[in-house]
């Protein structure tokens, strides 16, 4: 019963944006203006293409992310079952996170996590 | 049989309605709350026009945003500019599926249990929604085609981003505690064995500095700093689709503050009584617990607010500090102790 009624409250969510969106819609006419239409900057025309490059330090951190965070997921089965396994689990866990954490040195000492 | 399944749909049903609803009537009046709490914490009156004290304030508000004229920019792209806030509305509202609210009601001869869905990977889920949330600013503010909108999304993106690590490593101490994922499950065992605010201090610390910076809330809110980047990503955004931008904040906070009570403050659980023994029924006793649970929430939702009109805004770069060189390691230093701890006591 836990998953269907999960995929009920997914179904009412979206029903809910969908329908509310929808009604302000209809309830409101919207008037077409090409000056309306323009990005919201400060008053004066914007200048080239609107998706501008950025700082490459986003990725960095994303790519960073990404590897602790594949950790994370298999951290907490293991949280789960130490209490059964017993001292070995907590070693394993050392270790994997030994060589996790050799990682997280390499990446620091080559500055990706110093904001520039 | 089929007549039990009946009931149980209608159960499940009323339900979702009811905490759909008051999801949304705690986030308009939160709006409302936020607005006094900075008149109360900057000695000024606050709303007080519309009804007595204001009281109608948010349902003007609610009106406003609803009957305004929306605005596509001509260079947006159209879908994912509609997808954004819906997709941050949406993720709002599941998170609190997984929460019990209450003790059983008991109805017509049965126990209505009063959680949407016990799952067995209960605060699993949660992460899941919550890291989803991240697509919610990512693509409205790439979708308004705005250089503001952008910046300010990739900003947001990076920061929940680095912010749900720590979050998801704090809250490993308190696992190995109860070893279960089950929400009702790790409640009930405060009320077996006390608060776990009492074994993780350390890790409510952590966890509750990565719930401010999830929610975009003062002093992490990067996404949104007005005075560099105009109004952040929902700078392009009117009538409904603001209102969902904003809500979606609102209903994080609250949820967030149910979510904190539920790991780490009891829940549903009274301290220091025992209200079995009061000899009520167990409906009013449901009745109570869903009050003490708000209560909760609420006051930390109070604890936001007060935050926020005291705090000033973090740095960028203060704010990756903060996050990777000292939260990761003190909530992974707090996860190998709890452990250690654990298997010392249980020889």
């Amino acid at each position: 019963m836990g998953a269907s009624s999960l995929i009920v409250l997914m179904i009412a969510a979206v029903a809910f944006s969908g329908i509310a969106i929808l009604v302000s819609k209809l309830i409101v006419k919207a008037t077409k203006n090409k000056h309306k239409g323009q990005p919201y900057e400060c008053g004066v025309p914007t200048k080239g293409p609107n998706w501008v490059q950025f700082n490459v330090g986003y990725y960095l951190f994303a790519l960073i992310f990404l590897i602790f965070d594949v950790e994370l997921v298999f951290l907490y089965p293991w949280a789960v079952v130490v209490k059964k396994v017993g001292w070995l689990a907590l070693v394993e866990i050392v270790i994997f996170f030994f060589i996790l954490f050799m990682g997280f040195l390499y990446a620091h000492k080559k500055g990706a996590l110093k904001w520039v | 049989m089929l007549l039990t399944i009946f009931w149980l749909v209608i159960e499940k049903l009323l339900l979702i309605g009811l905490i759909v609803s008051l999801s949304m009537v705690v986030a308009m009046y939160a709006t409302y709350a936020e607005r006094k709490v900075a008149a109360f914490l900057q000695d000024r009156i606050g709303p007080n026009r519309a009804g007595i004290f204001g009281l109608l304030q948010p349902l003007a508000d609610g009106g406003k945003l609803f009957f305004k004229e929306e605005i596509i920019p001509l260079a947006s792209s159209k879908f994912l500019f509609i997808l954004g806030p819906c997709l941050a509305m949406i993720t709002a509202l599941l998170t609190s599926a997984v929460i019990p609210w209450s003790t059983p009601l008991h109805l017509f001869g049965q126990d209505v249990p009063l959680q949407v869905a016990d799952i067995n990977i209960g605060i699993l889920f949660i992460f899941g929604v919550v890291s989803l949330g991240v697509y919610g600013i990512m693509i409205g503010g790439w979708a308004s085609n705005n250089k503001f909108s952008l910046l300010a999304a990739v900003r947001g993106a990076s920061q929940m981003v680095s912010y749900e690590l720590p979050m998801g490593l704090a809250l490993l101490g308190l696992l190995l505690l109860v070893g279960d994922l089950r929400m009702s499950v790790i409640v009930q065992n405060q009320i077996e064995h006390g608060w776990h605010i009492i074994y993780q201090p350390l890790g409510f610390i952590v966890f509750f500095i990565c719930a401010l910076a999830e929610c975009n809330r003062t002093p992490f809110d990067l996404a949104e700093a007005e005075n560099e980047l105009n109004f952040g990503y929902h700078q392009e955004y009117s009538s409904m689709k603001l209102g969902f931008y904003l809500f979606a904040e609102y209903i994080n906070m609250f949820i967030s503050g149910v979510v904190m009570s539920c790991l780490f403050f009891g829940g549903y659980d009274i301290p220091f009584v025992n209200e079995a023994s009061w000899g009520i029924s167990q409906n009013a006793l449901a009745i109570i617990g869903f009050l003490v649970m708000l209560t909760k929430a609420f006051f930390f939702v109070f604890v936001f607010m007060w935050i926020r009109w005291t705090i000033p805004r973090f740095r960028y770069d203060q704010l990756m500090n903060l996050g990777w060189k000292k939260l990761v390691p003190l909530a992974l230093f707090n996860m190998i102790v709890t452990a250690a701890v654990i298997l010392w006591l249980k020889k």
